[in-house]
C-alpha cells in the first residue's frame, strides 16, 4: 500500500510538472512582448526594454522558468502586472471563496446524483429511470452560462425567491451566505448531477447483473441486504473515484458562473487577469487550480485503492 | 423412469422460456418436460446455445431482465416455483436449492472476505450469529480445502481457480439442499483441477443425498457424474434415458452424430477420419415447422420437415423422433475409412529450437513462464503440446513465430538456418515459412474485412500474387478448407464458429507454409465442429507435408493428431515421446496423473491419481524437481535439491525425472514401473 | 444453414431500426436538422434583417411584429436567433472534426506504439486534464487574439486530447487481438496495420465520441461567445446576444436573452440525444 502510495503521489508531481511547463509556454511566450503590451503602442521602445528587463522578461526562458516555478514553490507566486502587489493575497482570498461555492455544489449534488443513479438502476428502463437518465444528460449537457440564465429568470426574477447576485451584504451569517450561494450552485449542480447519477447508474447495473449478486439472491438473503451488502459497494466504486477529477471540469463552470453572478472567486480571477492580461496572476491562478485538481484525484485514487482489496491486496506486495 | 415413487425433487412441466431482444420474443426452450428424483443426478447435455444455462436460470427464477417463461410450469419439492411470493421464493432459494455454475472467479463478490460470504448462507437460512462461523469452517472443511481458517480471511482474489469453485460448492451445500444445480461446474478449470472438483462432487453426493442437475457439454463428464441425462438440442429434449444406454445405444439421430464426432481412445488421424455434422443450429427463436434437427439429419424426409415429433417413449427411454429405430444406421456424413498415408516424419527436421526461455518481468520480481525449452520438429510431423494453462504453451508458440522475442541464449533454426530472435528481423520466406492458427476466430479474424478480401491479402503478401493467379489461387484454397465461394462476400461475425475457423485455417495456408502452429485451434468449437477441423487439419497435413505444432489441453484432441507429444509443466518440457508411448507409459508422475484426469465416454472410473497442494506459480516455482509438491512418488530430498534432466526412458521418450534415470534405478526395474501403468490402464479405460 | 447467414447479416439493419425505434433519437435529429436548415437558409425565410436596426422600436416585448421582441438596437430578436445558428453551427462542426483529425491520429500512434512517446503524450494529456477546456481556450485566445479561426483551432486541439485519450484506449483494446498478430506475420507495415486493420475496427467509438464533442464543442464556443473570447458582434451568435443583454435582465427586459438561451439548450440537447442514441445502438 505505501508503496502504491508513493508511487501514485511522484505520478501527480509529474504531472504537476508538466502542467506548470504547460501554462509558463502559454502564459510567457505566447504574449509575445510584455512590457510594449502594458505600456501601450506610444511608449518609447527603451522604457518597453527597462521594463521588460525589470520583469526579468530578457533572460532565457529556462531561467524564467527556473525562477518562476522556484519561487512558486516557496509560495511566492509573483506580482501582479495590474496591481503591482504580490499575487498570493488575491489567489488565496478567491480559492477560499471558490471553495466555499464548490462546497455547497458538491454537498448538494453528490448525495443527490448517486441516490438519482442508484434509484434508475434499480428501475432500469422503467419510467423512472428514463426521467432521470433523459433528465440527467439534459442537465449535464447545457453550458452553465444557459442554465443560469434559465434560473436566474425563474427563480430571480419572476418569482423573486432568490437574489441574483452572490455578493452577500456584508456580515451575513453561514445561512444568509447559503441564501445568496444557491442560485449560483445550481448550474454546477446540473452539469455534475447528470454526470453523477449516470456514473452511478451504470455500475450499479453492472453491479446488479453481476455474477456475485446472482450468487448473493440464490444464497437466499433479502434483497435490502444484497443490495446493500453486495451491489451498493462495487457498483458506487467506480463513481466515488472519478467524483473527485471533476474539480478539474468545476473550476471552468465557476469562471462562468463568478462572473455572472459577480462573486469574487478564483474563476473570475481568471477571467479578469486574461482580460487585463495579467499573466502572473493568470499564470499561478491556474497553477493553483492544478494543484488541487491533483491533490483532489490523488485523495480520490487512494480513496478507491482503499477501498478495493484487489488494488490494495496486490500493490501491498 | 419409474425409479421412484415419492414426489421428484424437480419437475418441469412442458416449460417454454424466450427472451426478447431486437423487439421480438426468440423462444429459446420449447415444452420441455423432465422429472428428476430425490438422490438423483441428472445430466443435461448439448451444445453451445442449445438452452441449458436458461433451464437452470428458470429453475431458480432468476432469468434475465429481457427473458420470460411463455408456457409451462416449474416444481421444485412440489412448490410451484412461479406462483412463489417474494418472501417465499427467498426460503426456497436459501433452504431448498443451491446453484453452482461456471467462472468461478466472478461468482464471489470480490471486495468481501470469503468467509463473510459463507457465513452470509448460514444468515440467509436463520441460522443464530454465534453459530454461523463455526458452521462456516465445517463447510468449508467439508470440501476438503486446505487451511480453511486462513481461507476465510482471504479476498476471492487471492485464491486459485479451484479454491474458489470449493468455496461456492461449500456455500451451496451449506443449508443442505434438495437441489443442487451445477451449471459446467468445471468448464474453465485445468484438467487435474476439474477431475479434483468432480470427485468432491461426487463424494459430498453420496453424503448428502441431494439431487443434483447437472449441466455440461461434455460428454464425457455426465457420463462419469450421472444416472440419467437428456439431451438438449435448440431448447427441445431430444433423448432421455438412463447415461449408460444413451452413450451405449443412442436413439436419436443427433446424439449418435455427437457421439460419432468425439476423438476416442486410440482413434487417430492416419486410421480413419471422424464423423461430422452437417449445417449449423437453428438461430434461437428461428421458427421450427417440424424437427428441429431436420437440415442436418441424414434420415430426414417430408414428414419430418413438416410434423414436429414428440417426445415418446422408446424402449427403456424417450426420443423426440420419427424414427428411433433407424437412428443407429444413420449413415456417415464423412466417411470413417479415407485412410490418409501417415506422412513420412523422416528427414532432417524443419524446425528446431533450443534452450527457449522467456522471463517478464513483474513488480520487480521476474517470471520465467517457459523455461529452458528444447525441441525439433520433423517435416510432415504433428507435435502435440498439452499442459494446464499457465504452463507456457502460448508464449512458447509465440516465441517459435517470432511475435515474442525470446531470452538471449535460445536459438530457432528453420531447416538449419537459425533465425533472428524477432519477426522485423526475419527474412520473407522465412516468415511464410511459419504461420499460426489461433484459438479463437473472432478476434484473429479482422471483423472490418470480407472473407475474400482476408484470404486474398495474405495470398498477395504470402504468397506473392496478383491478379488472375490471385483469383485462381483464391478458388483452389477456398475449395481446399470446404468453403463455399459465396461465403467470399461475407464478413466474419456472418459466419459461424466452424466457418470462421476455416477461414483462418485458409489464411494460414496462403503461402504453403512449411510449419503451421495451431493453437487451441478447436477449444472454442462445439464438437460436432471441431471434428470437421480436426479432419481438414488432418488432411491437409497430409495432401501438402506440412508440420504441425498443435497445442491443446485437451488430450482426446491432441493424441487424434498428433505423431509425438510434448508435456509442459511450469514452463518446461516434463516428457516428450511418440504419442502412442505417452499413453501408454511408462510416464512422468505428472503426466500419469493427467491422463488419469481425464474422464472418459464410458464413464468407466478409472483409478484416479489424486495430487495434493496447488499450481505453483511460476513466479515461484519450487527448488528441485518442479513438481516436488505435488508429486504422488516423489523419491525424497533428492527431488528437493535436484532438477531432474530430461532422460531417456526409452528409445525417443524423454522424462524429467529421477525415477528414470539411470543411475537411480536400474533398467529392470523401469520395465516394473511401465507393466504397472499397463496394468493400471487396463483395467480403467 | 440459410439462417446463420440471414439473421445475421441483418445486424446493420438491426443497428439502424433500434435508432429509429429510439424517440429520443428521432427528436434528437429533428431539433439537429431544424437548426442545420436555419443555418443554411435562415437569412432567406426571416421576417426582418437580423442586423436592420430600428432604435424606435428598440426593446419592444415580444408582439405580433416582433414574436421575441426586439433588443435594445430594435433589432428582430425572432430572425437573429434563427440566424444566429448559422456562426456557432460552422465552427464548432469545424473544430471537431478538427478533434476527430487529431485524436485519431494521436491515438492510434501512442496506443499502437506505446512506449516512451505513449507516456510523454499521456501525461501530457493528463496534465491538461487539469485544466478546464475553457481556461485553456482563454489563455490561448488572450495570446493570439479573436478570430474564428483561432477559436476552431484552440478547441479543436484541446478537444483533441480528449479524443486521443478514447482513441488510444480503444487501440490498446485491439493491437492485442490476434488479428494484429496475423498481420505482422504477412509483414504488414505500421501504417498498414494502423489505418487498415485497426482504424475500421474502433469507427463505432469514434463516432460516438465525435458527436459528444460536437454536444462539447458547441457548449464551448457559446460559452466563449458569452465571455467575450469567441464570436465578435455584431454576430447574431446566442452566446454573444446573451452576453450584451443579460445586464438588462434586472431591468425586466427578459425576452433579449430568453430566447436565446433556449435555442442554444435545444441544439445542445438534440446533439447529445443523437449521441446518447448511437451510444446505445452501437453498443450492444
Ligand atoms: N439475455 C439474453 N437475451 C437474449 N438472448 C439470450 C440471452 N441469454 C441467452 N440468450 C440466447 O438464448 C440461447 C440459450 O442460451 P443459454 O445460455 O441457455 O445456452 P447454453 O446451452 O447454456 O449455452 P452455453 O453452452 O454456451 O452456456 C442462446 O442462443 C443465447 O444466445
Ligand atoms: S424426426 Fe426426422 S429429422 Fe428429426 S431426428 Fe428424427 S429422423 Fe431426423
Ligand atoms: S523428480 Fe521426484 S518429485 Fe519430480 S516427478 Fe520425479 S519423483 Fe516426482
Ligand atoms: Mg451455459
Amino acid at each position: 500500500m505505501l508503496h502504491y502510495i508513493a508511487r501514485r503521489f511522484a505520478l501527480s508531481l509529474v504531472t504537476l510538472f508538466v502542467l506548470s511547463l504547460l501554462i509558463f509556454f502559454l502564459g510567457q511566450v505566447l504574449p509575445g512582448n510584455v512590457g510594449r503590451f502594458l505600456l501601450g503602442p506610444d511608449a518609447d521602445q527603451q522604457a518597453v526594454e527597462m521594463l521588460n528587463h525589470q520583469l526579468g522578461l530578457d533572460r532565457p526562458l529556462l531561467v524564467q522558468y527556473g525562477t518562476w516555478i522556484w519561487r512558486f514553490v516557496q509560495g511566492d507566486m509573483g506580482e501582479s502586472y495590474v496591481y503591482r502587489t504580490p499575487v498570493v493575497a488575491f489567489v488565496s482570498q478567491a480559492l477560499l471563496h471558490s471553495l466555499k461555492l464548490a462546497a455547497v455544489a458538491f454537498l448538494i449534488v453528490v448525495p443527490l446524483g448517486i441516490m438519482g443513479g442508484i434509484i434508475a438502476a434499480l428501475k432500469v428502463n422503467r419510467p423512472l429511470d428514463r426521467i432521470i437518465s433523459l433528465g440527467g444528460l439534459t442537465a449535464t449537457v447545457l453550458p452553465e452560462f444557459v442554465t443560469a440564465i434559465l434560473l436566474i429568470l425563474i427563480f430571480g426574477i419572476w418569482l423573486r425567491w432568490l437574489p441574483i447576485s452572490a455578493a452577500w451584504p456584508d456580515g451575513a451569517g453561514a445561512l444568509g451566505q447559503l441564501h445568496y450561494l444557491i442560485l449560483p450552485a445550481m448550474p454546477l449542480v446540473l452539469v455534475l448531477f447528470g454526470y453523477i447519477a449516470r456514473m452511478a447508474r451504470a455500475g450499479m447495473i453492472e453491479a446488479l447483473d453481476s455474477d456475485y449478486t446472482r450468487t448473493a439472491v440464490l444464497k437466499g438473503l433479502p434483497w435490502r441486504l444484497v443490495i446493500w451488502r453486495h451491489v451498493l459497494r462495487n457498483g458506487l466504486l467506480p463513481t466515488i473515484a472519478v467524483v473527485a477529477t471533476q474539480t478539474g471540469y468545476l473550476v471552468g463552470g465557476l469562471l462562468i458562473v463568478e462572473t455572472l453572478f459577480r462573486y469574487q472567486g478564483i474563476g473570475s480571477l481568471i477571467f479578469n487577469a486574461a482580460r487585463g492580461r495579467d499573466f502572473p496572476m493568470l499564470e499561478a491562478s491556474v497553477m493553483v487550480i492544478g494543484v488541487t485538481y491533483a491533490v483532489a484525484t490523488l485523495l480520490a485514487d487512494l480513496l478507491y485503492s482503499f477501498l478495493n482489496p484487489r488494488i490494495r491486496m496486490v500493490s501491498s506486495r | 423412469m419409474g425409479r421412484s415413487m415419492t414426489e421428484p425433487a424437480l419437475c418441469l412441466n412442458h416449460l417454454s422460456v424466450a427472451y426478447r431482444s431486437g423487439g421480438r420474443d426468440r423462444a429459446v426452450l420449447r415444452d420441455i418436460s423432465l422429472k428428476i428424483a430425490p438422490g438423483e443426478a441428472y445430466g443435461l447435455v448439448g451444445e453451445s446455445g442449445c438452452g441449458k444455462s436458461t433451464v437452470a436460470l428458470t429453475v431458480v427464477r432468476y432469468l434475465p431482465r429481457n427473458g420470460k417463461v411463455t408456457g409451462g410450469s416449474v416444481a421444485l419439492d412440489g412448490a410451484d416455483v412461479m406462483r412463489l411470493g417474494p418472501e417465499a421464493l427467498r426460503d426456497l432459494r436459501a433452504k431448498k436449492v443451491s446453484m453452482v455454475y461456471q467462472d468461478p472467479g466472478r461468482a464471489l463478490n470480490p471486495s468481501l472476505k470469503v468467509g463473510r460470504q459463507l457465513v452470509e448462507v448460514f444468515e440467509a437460512v436463520g441460522v443464530p450469529p454465534a453459530e454461523r462461523e463455526p458452521r462456516a469452517l465445517e463447510t468449508l472443511k467439508k470440501v476438503r480445502i486446505t487451511d480453511p481458517g486462513s481461507v476465510m480471511q482471504r479476498y476471492p482474489h487471492q485464491l486459485s481457480g479451484g479454491m474458489q469453485q470449493r468455496v461456492l460448492i461449500a456455500m451451496a451445500l451449506a443449508s443442505d439442499p434438495a437441489m443442487l444445480i451445477l451449471d459446467e461446474p468445471t468448464t474453465g478449470l485445468d484438467a487435474t483441477v476439474q477431475a479434483d472438483v468432480l470427485d468432491l462432487i461426487t463424494d459430498l453426493r453420496r453424503e448428502l443425498g441431494a439431487s443434483i442437475l447437472f449441466i455440461s457439454h461434455n460428454l464425457a463428464v455426465v457420463a462419469q457424474m450421472c444416472d440419467r441425462v437428456g439431451v438438449l438440442y435448440a431448447g427441445m429434449l431430444v433423448e432421455e434415458g438412463r447415461t449408460r444406454e444413451i452413450l451405449a445405444s443412442p436413439r436419436h439421430p443427433y446424439t449418435v452424430a455427437l457421439l460419432r464426432c468425439l476423438p476416442r481412445g486410440a482413434q487417430q488421424k492416419d486410421v480413419g477420419r471422424l464423423d461430422t455434422i452437417p449445417g449449423f443450429l437453428p438461430t434461437p427463436g428461428a421458427l421450427m415447422s417440424g424437427c428441429p434437427f431436420a437440415e442436418r439429419c441424414a434420415l430426414a424426409d417430408d414428414r419430418c420437415r413438416t410434423e414436429v415429433p414428440e417426445l415418446r417413449e422408446s424402449g427403456d427411454r424417450l426420443v423426440r423422433c420419427h424414427y428411433p429405430e433407424r437412428a443407429a444406421d444413420v449413415p456417415r456424413s464423412t466417411p470413417a475409412d479415407v485412410a490418409v498415408p501417415k506422412p513420412a516424419g523422416v528427414g532432417a527436421p524443419v524446425l528446431r529450437a533450443s534452450n527457449l526461455s522467456k522471463t517478464y518481468g513483474q513488480g520487480g520480481g521476474a517470471i520465467r513462464v517457459v523455461a529452458d525449452v528444447s525441441l525439433s520438429l520433423l517435416p510432415g510431423e504433428t507435435l502435440g503440446l498439452v499442459g494446464e494453462s499457465g504452463s507456457g504453451k502460448t508464449t512458447l508458440a509465440r516465441m517459435l513465430l517470432g511475435l515474442v522475442p525470446p531470452d538471449p541464449g535460445g536459438l530457432i533454426e528453420l531447416d538449419g538456418k537459425a533465425l533472428a530472435a524477432s519477426l522485423d528481423r526475419r527474412r520473407d520466406e522465412e516468415v511464410k515459412a511459419m504461420q499460426i492458427i489461433f484459438q479463437n476466430p473472432d478476434s484473429a479474424l479482422n471483423r472490418s474485412h470480407t472473407v475474400g478480401h482476408i484470404i486474398g491479402r495474405a495470398l498477395r503478401r504470402l504468397g506473392g500474387l496478383r491478379g488472375a493467379d490471385l483469383d485462381s489461387r483464391l478458388d483452389t484454397l477456398v475449395a481446399a478448407v470446404r468453403l463455399a465461394p459465396r461465403y467470399l462476400a461475407l464478413r466474419p461475425r456472418q459466419l459461424s464458429g466452424g466457418l470462421k475457423q476455416r477461414v483462418a485455417i485458409a489464411r494460414s495456408f496462403a503461402g504453403d507454409p512449411r510449419v503451421v502452429v495451431c493453437d487451441e485451434p478447436t477449444s472454442a468449437l462445439d464438437v460436432s465442429v471441431q471434428a470437421a477441423i480436426l479432419n481438414l487439419l488432418a488432411e491437409l497435413q497430409a495432401a501438402r507435408a506440412v508440420s504441425y505444432i498443435f497445442i491443446s489441453h485437451d488430450l482426446g484432441v491432441v493424441r487424434y493428431l498428433s505423431d509425438r507429444i510434448a508435456v509442459l509443466y511450469l514452463g518446461r518440457i516434463i516428457e516428450i515421446g511418440p504419442s502412442e508411448r505417452l499413453f501408454e507409459g511408462p510416464n512422468h508422475p505428472y503426466t500419469e496423473a493427467l491422463l488419469s484426469a481425464v474422464p472418459n465416454i464410458e464413464g468407466a472410473q478409472n483409478a484416479r491419481i489424486r495430487l495434493s497442494g496447488e499450481i505453483p506459480s511460476a513466479a515461484n516455482p519450487p527448488r528441485g524437481c518442479v513438481f516436488q509438491n505435488r508429486c504422488p512418488r516423489k523419491l525424497g530430498a533428492i527431488c528437493e535439491t535436484s532438477d531432474p534432466p530430461l532422460a531417456e526412458a526409452e528409445p525417443g521418450h524423454l522424462i524429467s525425472c529421477h525415477i528414470y534415470e539411470q543411475q537411480f534405478l536400474g533398467a529392470a526395474e523401469i520395465q516394473g514401473q511401465r507393466r504397472r501403468t499397463h496394468d493400471r490402464k487396463a483395467e480403467g479405460v | 444453414m440459410k439462417g446463420a447467414t440471414i439473421v445475421l447479416s441483418a445486424r446493420r439493419q438491426d443497428v439502424l431500426a433500434s435508432l429509429f425505434r429510439s424517440s429520443p433519437f428521432l427528436i434528437g435529429l429533428i431539433i439537429v436538422a431544424f437548426w442545420v436548415i436555419c443555418a443554411l437558409f435562415g437569412s432567406h425565410i426571416v421576417p426582418y434583417d437580423p442586423y436592420a436596426e430600428d432604435i424606435l422600436n428598440a426593446l419592444t416585448p415580444p408582439s405580433i411584429e416582433h414574436w421575441f421582441g426586439s433588443d435594445q438596437l430594435g433589432r428582430d430578436i425572432f430572425s437573429r436567433v434563427i440566424v444566429g445558428s448559422r456562426d456557432i453551427l460552422t465552427v464548432a462542426p469545424l473544430a471537431t472534426i478538427l478533434a476527430i483529425c487529431v485524436g485519431t491520429v494521436l491515438g492510434l500512434l501512442t496506443g499502437y506504439f506505446r512506449g516512451i512517446v505513449d507516456d510523454l503524450i499521456s501525461r501530457l494529456i493528463e496534465a491538461k486534464m487539469a485544466i478546464p477546456s475553457i481556461i485553456i481556450a482563454l489563455l490561448a485566445i488572450t495570446a493570439l487574439g479573436t478570430s474564428k479561426m483561432t477559436v476552431v483551432i484552440i478547441i479543436g486541439l484541446s478537444f483533441g486530447t480528449v479524443v486521443a485519450r478514447t482513441v488510444r484506449s480503444a487501440v490498446l483494446s485491439e493491437r492485442d487481438l490476434e488479428y494484429v498478430a496475423a498481420a505482422k506475420l504477412r509483414r504488414e507495415s505500421a501504417v498498414h496495420i494502423m489505418f487498415i486493420e485497426i482504424l475500421p475496427n474502433i469507427l463505432s467509438p469514434i463516432l460516438v465520441e465525435s458527436t459528444v464533442r460536437l454536444g462539447y464543442a458547441i457548449f464551448a464556443v457559446a460559452t466563449l461567445s458569452f465571455i467575450g473570447f469567441g464570436l465578435q458582434p455584431p454576430s447574431p451568435d446566442w452566446g454573444l446576444a446573451i452576453s450584451t443583454n443579460y445586464a438588462m435582465v434586472s431591468g425586466g427586459y427578459w425576452w433579449t436573452v430568453l430566447f436565446d438561451a433556449l435555442a442554444i439548450a435545444s441544439l445542445v440537447i438534440g446533439v447529445n440525444l443523437i449521441a446518447d442514441g448511437l451510444h446505445g445502438a452501437l453498443d450492444d
